[in-house]
């Protein structure tokens, strides 16, 4: 068979591949339709010129193959062509480029309403802290971190107290309702992905970092990380709920703050104290005993 | 000592005659045919005698790019083997029930490190570029022979470090191939000891070794180069690899001092990488480092080597394309332009890697259009190969089906390069199997189709025999159509969102449609790689009852094939040095007797045809 006919045939095997792919986007849950808006025009430009070049190529194989009593043209340079060339390709990136960057900037660019949610990450899961009735997240340092303070939430920080503490993979969202995910690292680098929101940011040990995103369809996601975390990162899921507004408020009710926790350990460390106290004595009394 | 020297009268003579007499040493020379007199006698070379000082510490480039060539295809089988047991566990982990996760994440990262730095950069740099620099500039070595012969020999140092790391308790380091701190060196991750340890010691000696062969290219194209060869008749495999080699020297000491800052960091505890960390409910003796400045140092050397293996790749195509079309390479002086171009661009696109890394979310806009801005030139070379197709003699032999297969994967890989660029069309995109099929595609598959054009086409040049075009037919359709089927669908995994490095898919419900893709990948990397095998079985059997080269059987116009041996020996071209008169691309010109006119025709022996001046 003559190659070119196999190259043909792998050209047009591509494009019908890609018109009848299963394997495409996830169905989009937030407001990023723009990134995929974007996709596709850059596939109609990109895939264009890949098959324009690619069908030239076939062409000048089954067209110029090797002929003894032939010469090919001997034309060194030819200035207008590659002038055209070079100009036509400018204008296709710079309709690519301009898209892209007028949704960057919206990307960037958190709108004023959003509510703060932290994702705090870790070898190797999430856990969620939503700001409490003042609206506002409390500082927050590594060192702090242990087990009365699992977020490690500055105790001299006001805005801190009142924060809703989610010790859990599963967060739930308020649909229609922007968020901007505040991301923080306690170890290694991880990344907050949920593929129907096509938005994602590592999270980095050290700084916090963020993207924002509006939630417009309601049910249940899974969270992959995106980034190499070390060998747990492939089982590193969580999963976010989209809710209503009514259930959200229902579920946010049921939540902890960062008050509630703080009684509850003061709680349970009064009634080791107890137990430790008891046990004392006991053991005292057996060490008495023995002697 | 003295013996060692004997060829050193023969040299002289004949430099001191060229210097005298200022044409090419032949009597009467007619104005049309007068070159510059050489500026500066020969000096001799070194030759060896015993076994070893030829084959083994051997100061001829020849030998050393043929050694550079062999360890670097051994590290790259070893690449290969590890991708076959990676498809192994992603297709079929029934049958891989051996490998533990600990494992997977090992073989990705040695087979990423193995195949960009150990495989590639040294095939094409130290393989090709040793090889073919002395012989198509006209040089009769290397400038610094002995310091070229060092700088084999500190890659091989390197290469047996980085494999002594299967070896040692914790084996070889987990961390991908970006070495990304902190997990890179904490006890999440596979290898964080004597693993990581010795990757950097080994990446160390790498780029010592590897600037030591970078000196010698530059210096050789730049001051070794014989009478008339002038920068602009230059082949463009010299210029390729010429302009790659400055991208090495100025690219790989970000890699040097990321590797040997890691090390302190893991060795004496420094913070360079290292803010406070938290591991298994303790805090860390460490604080107030970035980890996003090793990202930045490793992309600021990670993506000027995307084209340190590309644009050598793009010198030979060109040169391969040129030949076998048997027509000028359309837009010369665009080609050196656009090579000259793009490398100077890549230093200004790096932290394209990184818009979602969490830097300064700003600097998007300063990379994406840097990155669509070298995308330009990038075009305007795949214009100008198929523009030289057009109107040719197109030889439909195995190196031009290497050609065509470049062409293709290019151009798939290129484009994809362009959605990944466009910053916010990488949000959803950037770590998923879209990148992975993007990259393999474009600095993978392709640079591997221009190597295997290339051996196809020097090896006549190497071994003096043809090897089998039967077997290389079927060597290329397995390699191209298998490879294209791996990535090809590939980009599709990545827009259903499954994330690259992941040792498992399990129950993900948008990921389960995915499982029959995966196995057929599987399938298709077995094949692919079991093809490479063909090769080595079609130089085996050359090398005993090929077919007898000759001279020029290309009917090429450039320096290599006009040596007076075949294949060239130690000192490349007997007693005289050639004297160039034109560029390497003079093929079917019209009023000439034969379809090219070698670089060393003298003006007047073609003064009938309508050649132009060059």
């Amino acid at each position: 068979m003559h190659p070119g006919i196999i190259f043909f045939l792998v050209i047009l095997g591509s494009v019908l591949f890609h018109i009848f792919t299963p394997w495409y986007w996830t169905d989009i849950a937030s407001n990023w339709g723009g990134m995929d808006d974007t996709i596709t025009l850059t596939f109609w430009v990109g895939g264009g010129v890949f098959v324009a070049v690619c069908l030239f190529m076939v062409y000048c194989v089954f067209k110029f193959s090797y002929k003894k009593d032939r010469r090919a043209e001997y034309k060194p340079d030819d200035k207008k062509l590659e002038k055209i060339l070079t100009w036509a390709t400018t204008l296709g990136v710079a309709a690519l480029l301009a898209p892209g960057l007028i949704i960057w900037n919206q990307y960037v660019s958190v709108p004023k309403n959003a509510l703060e949610v932290d994702v705090m990450a870790w070898q190797w899961g999430w856990q969620y802290r939503l700001p409490g009735e003042d609206g506002k997240l409390g500082t927050t340092q590594v060192i702090n971190i242990n087990d009365n303070n699992p977020f490690g939430i500055n105790l001299d920080d006001p805005y801190g107290k009142d924060d809703v503490l989610i010790q859990s993979d599963v967060i739930n969202l308020e649909n229609n309702q922007p968020v901007k995910i505040l991301l923080r690292s306690v170890d290694v680098l991880h990344n907050w992905y949920v593929p129907q929101f096509r938005a994602k940011m590592d999270a980095v040990p050290g700084v916090v970092t963020y993207y924002w995103f509006e939630p417009n369809k309601i049910g249940k996601y899974e969270v992959l990380c995106a980034e190499y975390c070390g060998v747990g990162h492939y089982a590193m899921r969580g999963s976010v709920e989209v809710q209503s507004t009514e259930n959200y408020n229902n579920w946010i009710s049921e939540q902890e703050t960062f008050n509630d926790l703080i009684a509850k350990k003061k709680n349970i460390e009064f009634e080791n104290k107890k137990i430790v106290k008891n046990n004392n004595f006991l053991l005292n009394k057996e060490t008495y005993k023995e002697e | 000592m003295s013996d060692e020297y004997e060829n050193k009268k023969g040299y002289q003579a004949q430099s001191s005659e060229s210097i005298s007499s200022g044409g090419g040493g032949s009597g009467t020379v007619s104005d049309a045919d007068y070159v510059r007199p050489a500026e500066i006698p020969e000096q001799d070379l070194y030759h060896g005698h015993s076994f070893i000082t030829k084959w083994v510490f051997c100061q001829d480039a020849k030998v050393i790019g043929v050694q550079y060539f062999l360890l670097a295809t051994f590290t790259g089988i070893i690449g290969l083997i590890l991708s076959w047991l990676m498809r192994l566990q992603l297709g079929f982990p029934e049958a891989a029930g051996f490998m533990t996760a600990e494992h997977y994440y090992q073989f990705v990262t040695m087979h990423g490190m193995i195949m960009v730095v150990y495989f590639l950069t040294a095939l094409f740099l130290g393989g090709f570029g040793n090889y073919l620099i002395p012989l198509m500039v006209g040089a009769r070595d290397m400038v610094f022979p002995y310091l070229n012969m060092v700088s084999f020999w500190m890659f091989f140092i390197a290469v047996v470090v980085l494999l002594a790391s299967f070896f040692v308790p914790g084996g070889p380091t987990g961390a991908g191939w970006t070495l990304y701190p902190p997990q890179t060196i904490l006890e999440g991750t596979p290898g964080s000891g004597m693993g990581i340890l010795l990757m950097c010691i080994s990446l160390i000696l790498f780029v010592a070794g590897f600037t030591m062969g970078g000196l010698n290219y530059l210096i050789t194209v730049l001051q070794a180069r014989t009478r008339g060869m002038t920068l602009m008749r230059m082949p463009l495999t010299v210029w390729g690899i010429f302009t790659a080699t400055v991208l090495a020297m100025l690219a790989f000491p970000a890699l040097l001092v990321g590797a040997l800052m890691m090390t302190l960091d893991k060795v004496l505890g420094t913070s360079f990488f290292m803010p406070t960390i938290l591991q298994a409910g303790e805090v860390l003796e460490y604080g107030g480092g970035s980890p996003i400045l090793f990202q930045h140092l490793f992309w600021f050397f990670g993506h000027p080597e995307v084209y340190i293996v590309a644009l050598p790749a793009f010198g030979i195509i060109s040169d391969l394309i040129s030949v076998h079309s048997r027509k000028n390479i359309f837009g010369y002086r665009m080609m050196v332009w656009a090579i000259v171009g793009i490398g100077a661009l890549s230093f200004f696109v790096w932290a394209h890697h990184m818009y979602v890394s969490g830097m300064n979310p700003w600097f998007g806009f300063f990379f994406a259009t840097t990155t669509l801005i070298i995308a330009i030139p990038t075009a305007m070379k795949v214009y100008n190969w198929v523009l030289t197709l057009w109107r040719g003699n197109i030889r439909l032999n195995v190196v031009m089906l290497w050609c065509l297969g470049f062409i293709i994967t290019f151009v798939n890989g290129g484009i994809t390069g362009i959605f990944l660029g466009n910053v916010s069309v990488d949000v959803p995109l950037s770590d998923t199997y879209f990148v992975i099929a993007h990259f393999h595609m474009v600095m993978g598959i392709a640079p591997l189709m221009v190597i295997m054009g290339a051996v196809y086409h020097w090896f006549p040049l190497v071994a003096g025999r043809f090897l089998d075009e039967t077997l290389g037919k079927w060597h290329f359709w397995l390699t191209f159509l298998g490879a294209y089927s791996i990535y090809f669908p590939m980009h599709y995994l990545g827009f259903i969102g499954v994330p690259r490095r992941y040792f498992e898919m399990y129950d993900s419900p948008y990921v389960t449609s995915a499982v029959g893709m995966n196995e057929f990948i599987s399938m298709a990397a077995f094949i692919v790689g079991a093809a490479q095998f063909i090769l080595i079985f079609n130089i085996i059997k050359t090398l005993k009852i090929g077919k007898p080269a000759g001279h020029n059987p290309w009917q090429a116009n450039s320096l290599e094939w006009l040596t007076p041996t075949v294949p060239p020996e130690h000192g490349n071209w007997g007693e005289k040095l050639p004297v160039v008169h034109r560029w390497p691309y003079d093929f079917s010109v019209p009023g000439a007797k034969e379809d090219f006119i070698t670089q060393t025709t003298p003006p007047s022996e073609v003064a009938e045809t309508e050649v132009e001046k060059t």
